[in-house]
């Protein structure tokens, strides 16, 4: 009896431990594969963000300071684009077509820039008028404060949401001890302006003396994957975690979702960032990822082209270099998959006009998700 | 005498700014660590070791001891196409990360002196202005 209290013991503990650190579904394998890609465009190493203009054409950023129109399996590059400045993972980052695109040919991007004071560089969001392969009327609408020379955390992704708004992200630039948690620093925060690039005076933080009035919400370390839920109409954001806490969160008006005070990651290290999983007024994520998959870009299928997709969201990960496919019900993620297993690191995830997804992936291009035919 | 003293320390001074003394190995390896933990351990990871297939490693690399010029060019402009490290191939890219010559030259001297890899001599900030995209 002596002899076995131990083992009990340490039966106990693993019992307690895998409890503990239960947070969702395992990822299961890709079971016979029944998709294929067809490309769309190559020749771009690193497609960071995709939107459609119409069915056949498509806007697409190059990382390296280059916007392509797309169109019918040719690429032009767009002139008229700000001076980017390449750094880490900065670059021309995400772009969006507006939702008046057809009668106001409006487009807005994020690129990292040098604007304002000092060395180095922070995120800035513009909007510009698309005049066949030109940009006219550039505007920066937002520019994030006190550049700096790191590489890391520019965020950025953008969403519309049904109310007239536009929201983009920022990362923590690097500095999560001091900017995610200070709402009068830029960085580590999701924005929300008008679309000509005024602040609504309902924001959260409008009439908070000091503070970034722009900001929607905060604690983020850096989001790369933003939209609007089809049904809901609410801004669901991705963000990298460190080492493993890569989250899904569902953002609210001046909510805070806790970067760095409270993380399911580590850091690179491996040496511990807090100890701390939850704590009063921070949001918990809708769901996190360990280990992290480095998720970048997302997007809801709605279409009947996919079934077992269909209302389910995709996400890239650009570590495992895998679509992943999040079931969702009643509000959960129940099931994770890997589609595509192998593909390369994928940047963006998009449903485009025709309902089929179409991805960016590194070192190739935009490639679209083909169903397989069914077998006779 | 004291005004040729002070001509003398002015000149030197000047002389001295002009040819830029590099800076102690020890100086360059500390700043070249904090350079890889910004923009180089998210991929090749805080062991060098990187992801086997995917991100080729740093430590006890046979590519980066026989091929420094061509690393330093990887880092400096970008890398793509395939390589083989340590017997393993890669086919991936590297983005070039907008690194000015002092810091491609710091994050030089560190990787190849961490991890066990040991290295004779520095890279130099006018080591790398030379070396030119292909």
């Amino acid at each position: 009896m002596k002899k076995l209290r131990p083992l009990s013991f340490i039966c106990y503990l693993i019992f307690l431990t895998s409890c503990a650190q239960y947070h969702g579904p395992e990822i299961q394998d890709e079971q016979s594969p029944k998709y294929i890609t067809k490309t769309v465009i190559d020749g771009i190493d690193i497609p960071w963000g995709i939107d459609f203009i119409s069915q056949n054409e498509m806007l697409v950023t190059e990382k390296s300071g280059i916007l392509y129109k797309v169109s019918d399996g040719n690429k032009t590059e767009v002139s008229g684009l700000p001076e980017v400045y390449v750094r880490g993972q900065g670059g021309l980052l995400d772009v969006a077509i507006a939702p008046s695109f057809k009668t106001s040919k409006l487009i807005f991007f994020t690129a990292s820039s040098t604007d304002g004071e000092g060395p180095g560089g922070h995120t800035a969001l513009y909007s510009a008028q698309l005049k066949g392969d030109t940009l006219v009327n550039l505007k920066q609408l937002y520019k994030g404060e006190e550049n700096s020379k790191k590489g890391q955390h520019w965020g950025s992704r953008i969403a519309f949401d049904n109310n007239g708004f536009i929201y983009f992200s920022i990362g923590d630039r690097g500095n999560r001890e001091v900017n995610p948690q200070d709402i009068t620093r830029d960085g580590g925060k999701i924005y929300r302006l008008n679309l000509d690039g005024s602040i609504p005076t309902d924001n959260p933080f409008y009439n908070e003396k000091g503070s970034k009035k722009a900001i929607y919400s905060f604690g983020h370390r850096n989001p790369q994957g933003m939209l609007k839920h089809p049904e809901t109409g609410a801004i669901w954001v991705h963000e990298h975690g460190p080492r493993g806490g890569d989250e899904i969160n569902i953002i609210g008006a001046g909510k805070n979702y806790g970067w760095p005070k409270i993380t399911f990651g580590i850091n690179y290290s491996g040496t511990p960032i807090t100890n701390d999983r939850d704590l009063p007024g921070l949001e918990q994520p809708f769901y996190y990822w360990v280990p992290s998959i480095a998720p970048s870009g997302m997007a809801f299928s709605t279409s009947e082209n996919y079934p077992k997709w269909k209302n389910n969201l995709l996400v890239g990960s650009l570590k495992f270099e895998y679509l992943e496919l999040l079931v969702i019900k009643n509000n959960k993620v129940r099931e994770r998959h890997k589609v595509l297993e192998g593909i390369g690191r994928i940047r963006d995830v998009k449903q485009g006009p025709d309902g089929l997804i179409y991805i960016g992936v590194e070192g190739k291009g935009i490639l679209k998700i083909i169903p397989k035919p069914p077998m006779n | 005498m004291k005004q040729l003293f002070y001509i003398y320390c002015i000149s030197l001074f000047g002389f001295l700014s002009y040819v830029q003394p590099q800076k102690t190995i020890e100086k360059s390896i500390s700043d070249g660590k904090e350079i890889y933990q910004d923009f180089c351990v998210q991929c090749h990871l805080d062991n060098g070791k990187g992801v086997p297939g995917t991100f080729p490693p740093l430590a006890k690399s046979d590519y980066l001891q026989n091929n420094i010029e061509a690393s330093i060019r990887g880092i400096k402009y970008g890398q793509r196409g395939k390589i083989t490290v340590n017997g393993i191939d890669y086919d991936g890219i590297m983005s070039h990360q907008g690194l000015v010559d002092e810091e491609v030259a710091d994050v030089m001297n560190y990787i190849l002196n961490s991890w066990g890899n040991v290295t004779k001599g520095q890279i130099s900030i006018s080591q790398v202005a030379e070396v030119q995209k292909k």
